[in-house]
């Protein structure tokens, strides 16, 4: 029989459907994959018992001729960042540890009412705030790939980096990530999957647990576009519960997917060629220029002139907009509370948030706390917000010249776990080429490229108009097919 | 601009976290390599712009004036809501004493 774990979400759902193996089978073959790779730690808590019940809700409206949802009969995994109710969501923090939502978040509960079953809470960076998944207090993740001939362990990047490392290793076939600067792109590169984050708004981000609320999306990451576009189908919506939610309709982006991009205009910005990029990734990023042509694309050279302050903008914004969202955790409502002997309650508060936090959030809620303090508003927060009125608007310029941008994802491919740790800064740079699309709200995907000279994966990104997530996905496709990465990790864990 | 310890004690105290004197020293010099690094955002040139307040263009949404319109965000949830405080007493939160 077919290794159920070797397929993705099109193949597991249409197997279901057809009758070839049952949910069941799908949801048992998973969670024994996720109980033997605890080495990854990719998992914070599996929930078994819920991939189980979901498949066998499916195997039951199959049998009775109900009709099976877009995702019905996939189990995933769901980063610890999303609501579940009755199952511990910590955001990888110590300050959430134990915190047993009474609610479902909307992606999650979308997913489940499109048939998927969930394997488990996927590990990342605490609050996602990292780029390694070295910050969360329930330890660092293991990429499932090695540089040959090496032993040393490597990061799968963050902040989704238990997503992209399950996916990776197929002990899942997809999982949802969540976006502020990079957070599912720059894990799906180190990790050789697919990941994309939508336009703002397309999915709610009600029950998510928030870090930079102007700038936070879900989305989907699985090991093929087509996979991603029906998760993300799954995934996208309007939702009243949410302020800044898309009130569009979600359109068919699963029976849209077409890799013919005669007519397209795809845009390479000049300003990506920076230094401290990695030959492999430029070599790759020329590549992708010669598969998009191949695919009826024409190419052309834009300029995103802001480019080089994004970055630097986007670490005044999140943090900022962090310190404001994390003010909530205080002892009081839910999560952790220190009261130690005789203390009132500015101490509690103090005592908690000390315990509770992990350095680096501590970090970005010290820069937030600071951007936003009077004196210092003007000079850096709101200094930060024009230049992100500026760097949105060179895409709107670019746009008048292309349809889509193409770039690479990361400046390098994955790292030792443990080798940035030192320097905040160099760990801050992994992200460059992922926060411009992020401050304008762009959609834009990781698809996977190639293998470097190491054996590692390396991803090119795509970004595309607002609400065009169709073009970029129909883009991506088309890398996909000419790339044929059919790479996995050897096992090891 | 860059900040010494006592600074980054008073933004510690904005924010409400416990440091001790030897996080505090090692906070400084990190605060100050990020500090310094945003400084280049003062090269821009940004006459006339203004500061962004909405990504993608969207119109604030007034919801229907019905109570419970959803029940997820509705009331009566009071033991939900008490469900995972560190300290529920008579239906409500309870916190150290704050008045004499």
């Amino acid at each position: 029989m077919t290794d159920l774990t070797k397929l993705g979400v099109k193949a597991l759902r249409d197997g279901v459907a057809a009758g070839d193996f049952t949910a069941r089978e799908v949801a048992e073959r998973f969670n024994a994959a996720v109980a033997d790779a605890s080495a990854l730690n990719a998992f914070i808590t599996p929930t078994p018992e819920h991939a189980i019940a979901a498949a066998d809700a499916v195997d039951a409206a199959r049998a009775g001729g109900g009709d099976l949802g877009p995702m019905a009969g996939v189990p995933i995994g769901m980063k610890d960042l999303f609501a579940t109710r009755g199952v511990q969501t910590s955001a990888a923090s110590h300050i959430l540890e134990g915190f047993e939502p009474p609610y479902e978040s909307t992606i999650s509960q979308n997913l489940w009412d499109a048939g998927a079953g969930m394997l488990g809470k996927l590990n990342l960076d605490q609050f996602a705030m990292g780029s390694s998944n070295e910050t969360s207090h329930f330890g660092n993740v293991s990429s499932p790939w090695r540089k040959s001939g090496s032993n040393a362990a490597m990061s799968p990047g963050g902040s989704s980096g238990g997503s992209s490392s399950a996916v990776a290793a197929r002990i899942a076939p997809a999982a949802t990530g969540t976006d502020t600067g990079g957070s599912i792109r720059q894990p799906a590169a180190f990790a050789g999957i697919c990941g994309i984050k939508p336009t703002y708004g397309r999915c709610s981000r009600w029950g998510t647990v928030a870090f930079a609320s102007s700038l936070d999306q879900a989305g989907p990451m699985a090991r093929s576009v087509t996979d991603c576009a029906i998760m993300l189908g799954a995934m996208a919506g309007y939702d009243a519960k949410d302020a800044t939610s898309l009130k569009m309709d979600v359109p068919d982006w699963e029976s849209a997917l077409s890799a013919d991009l005669k007519g397209k205009r795809v845009g390479i910005p000049r300003e990506y060629r920076m230094d401290g990029t990695d030959d492999a990734i430029l070599d790759s990023w020329e590549q992708g220029k010669e598969w998009l042509r191949d695919a009826g694309a024409t190419i052309v050279d834009v300029s995103l002139p802001h480019t080089k302050y994004a970055l630097p903008a986007y670490y005044i914004i999140a943090p900022a907009e962090a310190s404001s969202n994390l003010a909530r955790y205080d002892g009081v409502r839910y999560g952790l509370r220190d009261l130690p002997d005789g203390a009132g309650l500015q101490d509690m508060y103090a005592e908690t948030r000390e315990q509770g936090f992990g350095d680096e959030v501590k970090r970005r809620i010290l820069i937030g706390t600071y951007v936003l303090s009077a004196g210092f508003y003007d000079a850096y927060y709101n200094q930060a917000q024009k230049v992100r009125t500026l760097v949105a608007r060179d895409f709107e310029q670019a746009w008048g010249k292309c349809d889509l941008i193409l770039a690479p994802t990361t400046p390098t491919a994955s790292f030792p776990l443990g080798s940035l740790d030192d320097d905040p800064l160099t760990m801050y740079l992994n992200d460059v080429f992922a926060v411009p699309a992020s401050l304008a709200g762009l959609p834009a995907m990781s698809v996977p490229a190639m293998l470097n000279s190491d054996g590692l994966p390396l991803g090119l990104q795509l970004v595309g108009k607002p609400f065009d997530e169709q073009s970029v996905l129909d883009a991506g496709l088309a890398m996909e097919q000419r790339a044929g990465f059919d790479h996995a990790p050897e096992k090891w864990w | 601009m860059s900040v010494d310890k006592e600074q980054v004690a008073k933004i510690a105290h904005l924010a409400r976290i416990n440091m001790s004197d030897d996080e505090l020293s090692r906070m400084v010099p990190e605060l100050n390599n990020i500090l310094d690094w945003v400084e280049q955002l003062g090269e821009v040139d940004v006459e006339g712009v203004e500061p962004m307040s909405a990504v993608i263009p969207n119109t604030l949404r007034l919801r229907a004036d019905e109570v419970d319109a959803d029940p997820k965000t509705g009331g009566g949830r009071r033991d939900d809501i008490l469900a995972n405080a560190p300290a529920a007493e008579h239906g409500f939160f309870g916190v150290p004493k704050v008045i004499e």
